[in-house]
């Protein structure tokens, strides 16, 4: 499995570290809804199929990356700054 | 219900064995029953067989999409063992290797559970400390734990590196004596055949599409050939319960699955007569019958329901084998496959009634869920007839997420490809 680095072009799996699924949103930390801490902490979509997920270029750039990647094939579909796509709304899900 | 005996051996040897009946029917499912198990893995088969033995529910389907063993059970590492340091697990596992010592007798079919014992190696003093403490937790539970000294491990499994100069050098290690192995596919066999002799309808190459509702309420399942309804529908597909579980229209659950691989190397004399496992890194390793080394390791670490891995986790595997068995260095592998984990948010399983009315759950078994195939079915078939749980598998709820009743050995928390 190869991940396009947008820094780095395609790079071997073995660089990277993967950081999990990337739908999650976090309650507000003020938060005392229960139901929304367990759900953000502990419940995972964990599609058959493109799956949104944050990986981290550890061994070369050192950039968090995120990757929508088909879990049936392991083919990688997308690849986008984490920043970038958090800051235009689009990490959200 | 003997049929397999040295006598019927002998007589069918006799006759070119060409009058053996059949394991288990080939039936066309029926429109209904009482019980639908889907997923036909040893779970499934399992606990088709307890509920027929043990609480006389023989109206019972066992759907699965593929082929028997198609699926986990024909595809992990064989490893049988209760060394555990949690008071839940120690006795749920616990229980479980007392089934296992009877599992051939009571199934009347040979699974060649060989207790043969499993030895982790410690290669720190803080590693030690925590592999004594845990072998500690199995004997105040009832099990039995060993603690060897780098001579004791000479003596037992010469081949280990036990230099000072090796990278992570061994220093003790804990021995559990009643733990071991177990032919895989002979168990799914084994319960399929002995839950078919009682009555229970084994169909194959039928996949469930989705579930049938009345309100809220379970009353069956849409499959590949046709509609079957049910009073109780019972879930153990393994890596596959997203997917089931999106078909009850519940998309977020405590379950990630991801590929383990594992590895079988051409055949050898003997060489090592216990399971081996390794710490400075995540080994485990035995000999089979045939002689092939069988081996594993860690997790790829991402998302997957493709039954193959990549080749990053392979070199991994194979440096660490050699780093604690040098003289395997040149021994060629024979083949190497993967599965499909349900991976857990605590690394302890979930066998418990619901989600939904009318449906029952088994699923979350990470890496283990073979040695648990015994306590598993039982357990799960006693939930499933008095709707309650038995004692063993209480603890193993699906709420205690939200309770904070989490059952994390390792305390890794909510990261599934850590547990
Ligand atoms: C490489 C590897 C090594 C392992 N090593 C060990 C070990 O050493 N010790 C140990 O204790 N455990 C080990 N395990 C774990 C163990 O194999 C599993 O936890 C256990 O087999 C899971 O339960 P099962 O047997 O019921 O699963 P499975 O055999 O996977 O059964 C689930 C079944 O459900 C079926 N299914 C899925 N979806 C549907 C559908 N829609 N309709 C109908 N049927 C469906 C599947 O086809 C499958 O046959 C290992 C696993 C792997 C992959
Ligand atoms: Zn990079």
């Amino acid at each position: 499995m190869l991940i396009p680095c947008p820094h780095c072009g395609p790079r071997d799996l073995s660089e990277f570290s993967y950081q999990g699924d990337a739908t999650r949103t976090r309650p507000d930390p003020a938060s005392t809804d229960m139901k929304a801490w367990h759900d953000y902490v502990y419940n995972r979509p964990n599609p058959a199929g493109p799956h949104r997920e944050y990986w981290q270029h550890a061994g070369g750039c050192r950039t968090h990356l995120l990757v929508t990647r088909d879990t049936l094939t392991h083919e990688v579909q997308a690849v986008a700054f984490a920043r970038a796509a958090l800051n235009d709304g689009a990490g959200k899900p | 219900m003997a049929e397999y005996s040295a006598l019927s051996l002998l007589k069918n040897a006799l006759t070119g064995n060409r009058d053996w009946k059949p394991a288990w029917r080939k039936p066309e499912p029926r429109p209904s029953y009482d019980v639908i198990i889907i997923g036909g893995g040893g779970h499934g088969l399992a606990t088709a067989y307890y509920l027929a033995k043990e609480h006389g529910i023989t109206n019972v389907a066992v759907l699965e999409k593929g082929w028997l063993g198609s699926g986990n059970i024909g595809r992990n590492t064989t490893i049988v063992r209760s060394n555990y340091l949690l008071p839940e697990s120690v006795r749920f596992y616990d229980f479980s290797v007392k089934l296992w010592e009877n599992l051939s007798h009571e199934l009347n079919y040979n699974v060649m559970f060989s207790q043969r014992g499993i030895l982790n190696l410690a290669h720190s003093p803080s590693q030690a400390d925590d592999y004594i403490r845990r072998g500690n937790a199995m004997l105040h539970g009832g099990g039995d734990g060993v603690w060897l000294t780098p001579a004791e491990i000479a003596r037992k499994v010469p081949g280990v590196d036990l230099s000072r100069s090796a990278r992570f050098p061994v220093i003790g290690g804990l021995l559990q004596p009643r733990a071991g192995t177990a032919r895989h596919d002979a168990v799914a066999w084994g319960y399929a055949r002995a839950a078919d002799r009682r009555g229970v309808d084994i169909v194959e190459n039928c996949e469930v599409t989705g579930f049938l509702r009345d309100g809220e309420k379970i009353v069956g399942v849409a499959t590949t050939r046709g509609e079957i309804r049910a009073r109780k529908v019972a879930v153990a597909v393994a890596g596959s319960t997203s997917r089931l579980m999106g078909m009850a229209g519940i998309d977020r659950f405590p379950i990630e699955s991801h590929v383990l691989q594992a590895f079988v190397s051409e055949a050898i004399k003997p060489f090592v007569d216990c399971v081996v496992t390794f710490g400075g890194g995540h080994l485990y390793m035995s000999q089979s019958d045939k002689g092939g080394l069988v081996f594993g390791g860690d997790l790829d670490g991402y998302n997957s329901y493709a039954q193959r891995g990549n080749l990053p986790l392979v070199e991994e595997v194979m440096g660490e084998m050699v780093a604690m068995f040098p003289a395997v260095a040149r021994l060629r592998l024979l083949r190497s496959w993967g599965g499909i984990m349900d991976m857990s948010m605590d690394g302890s399983p979930i066998i418990a009634k619901g989600p939904l009315p009318g449906m029952y759950l088994n699923c979350g078994w990470c890496y283990g869920g073979f040695k648990a195939t015994p306590a598993s079915g039982f357990s799960f078939a006693w939930t499933i007839a008095k709707d309650e749980p038995h004692a063993v598998n209480a603890p193993f709820t699906l709420s205690r997420f939200e309770r904070g009743a989490v059952i994390d050995e390792k305390g890794q928390g909510p990261t599934p490809k850590l547990h």
